[in-house]
């Protein structure tokens, strides 16, 4: 059976299936294997392809990101290159994100800078994963460009007064990444228990990084 | 804090959502199906090869050309998976007879299984 | 200004950072990568990204080429928001296609 799904953007996206028929195939999910088996069939793509790019994208999450911010933070010739060519700086260490002009921004004492994307969703895949809803939100995209602080403080980030708030409009082939402030007394920590600290969050702006001596290292994004 | 909306715009496409009044950011998020996954990679896979079979562009351009209800009511690999082979059958590598007959073979297989 | 005129030169970088610039108002339909909210804004240049294959051909399978300048320029809020109620320093800052971009004379 074909039924409809829909998902308003700005909702809480729930089963990908109705509730009452768990197994049937969605119109847009059999569109789905539609499309690939007949791509398959023509030779354009192959099972092995696509199940090898599945497996890469799950195995990205905001590690490479956190990686970046982490050796920033504590190397700061690395920090003045990254904030220069960020695409150079993430090549430097390795990691792979493809054709992307990568721009970091950086958060101080005076400025705390937040990303979106208000025509689509574009986001710095190969360094966070994939995005999540709230990003792609009707509300996300039509608000933050808008009022930034109040959709910060929607996510318990409170900006003061005085700093600058910099929001960065997505709109072309630029790809943002946050550098979140270093917390406070962290520093014993080596550059791999810093990573650790630097969430998704924190670098698309919505958040910041915290370290909490007290309890254990992770933090909920 | 009242918004007002001073557009007097003569032409939105509903895509270009910048400022307009929206409800509260709900920070929700989900764990992809595989299905939306296989959507993503094929994008990757439609683009990054030399002579590019989907371009980024060509999956926003059609996703902008859905209606606004739909645009709305879709998720967001639903509206991929749309542009996707919209794109597909405008660069004729799929038709969309082929397109027809594949969605209802695909759904008999499914029906057949419950 | 005319189509033509605009593209005649379109593979040349016009401007330089610190530049004073205003978005042209223009309401064509198709691939655009200028929101609306930027359109006859103010902003001023805050850097030259590159030049990139043109979206607005390349969303037609088309080759996009010469490639455009893009720029990103830096809005003040309270310039894009009549109600805006942040610090007046806040800003936004877009990257937009140079022949969406206009000379602002500094006398005005």
């Amino acid at each position: 059976m074909i039924s409809n799904h829909g998902d308003d953007a700005g909702h809480t996206h729930s089963d990908d299936v109705p509730a009452d028929q768990p197994d049937s195939l969605t119109y847009y999910q059999a569109m789905e294997t539609a499309v690939r088996e007949l791509l398959i069939e023509k030779g354009v793509l192959s099972a092995d392809d696509v199940r090898r790019q599945v497996e890469a994208m799950d195995a990205r999450g905001p590690r490479g990101g956190a990686i970046m911010v982490a050796r920033a933070w504590t190397d700061p010739a690395f920090k003045r290159r990254m904030l220069e060519d960020g695409s150079a700086a993430a090549r430097e260490l390795g990691l792979d994100i493809g054709p992307v002009k990568l721009i970091v921004v950086e958060n101080t004492h005076d400025v705390h800078n937040v990303i979106v994307c208000t025509l689509c969703s574009c986001y710095p895949r190969n360094l966070l994963g994939l995005p999540p809803d709230w990003y792609k939100s009707r509300s996300y995209r039509s608000r933050t460009v808008r009022e930034p602080r109040a959709v910060l403080a929607e996510f318990g980030t409170v900006i003061a007064p005085d700093t600058q708030v910099r929001v960065h409009d997505s709109t072309a082939d630029m790809r943002y990444l946050v550098l979140p402030r270093r917390p406070g007394h962290t520093e014993h920590l080596g550059e791999a228990e810093l990573a650790t600290l630097v969430t998704r969050d924190s670098m698309i702006g919505v958040s910041v990084a915290v370290f909490m001596p007290s309890a254990d290292a992770t933090v909920r994004t | 804090m009242a918004l007002s909306d001073p557009d007097t715009h003569p032409y939105r496409s509903h895509h270009d959502m910048g400022g307009l009044p929206a409800a509260a950011v709900v920070p929700a998020e989900h764990d992809y199906a595989i299905w939306e996954k296989r959507v993503d990679a094929m994008l990757v896979l439609l683009g990054n090869r030399p002579e590019p079979l989907v371009r980024t562009d060509e999956l926003r351009r059609n996703i902008e050309s859905l209606g606004s209800d739909a645009y709305d009511r879709m998720s967001y690999y639903e509206r991929w998976i749309f542009s996707i082979a919209q794109t597909l059958i405008q660069r004729g590598v799929i038709t969309v007879d082929e397109l027809g007959r594949r969605i209802e073979q695909v759904s008999a297989r499914d029906s057949a299984h419950d | 200004m005319t189509d033509s005129r605009c593209m005649s030169d379109a593979g040349a970088v016009r401007f330089r950072p610190g530049d004073r610039v205003r978005v042209r108002v223009a309401y064509p339909i198709g691939h655009v990568r200028t929101p609306l909210y930027v359109r006859g804004k103010p902003g001023i240049i805050e850097r030259i990204c590159g030049t990139f294959p043109n979206p607005e051909e390349l969303a037609y399978a088309r080759a996009g080429l010469p490639a455009l300048p893009l720029y990103r320029v830096r809005f003040l809020q309270r310039d894009l928001w009549p109600d805006y109620a942040g610090h007046p320093a806040d800003v936004l800052e877009a990257e937009i296609y140079q022949h969406w971009l206009q000379a602002e004379d500094i006398s005005r």
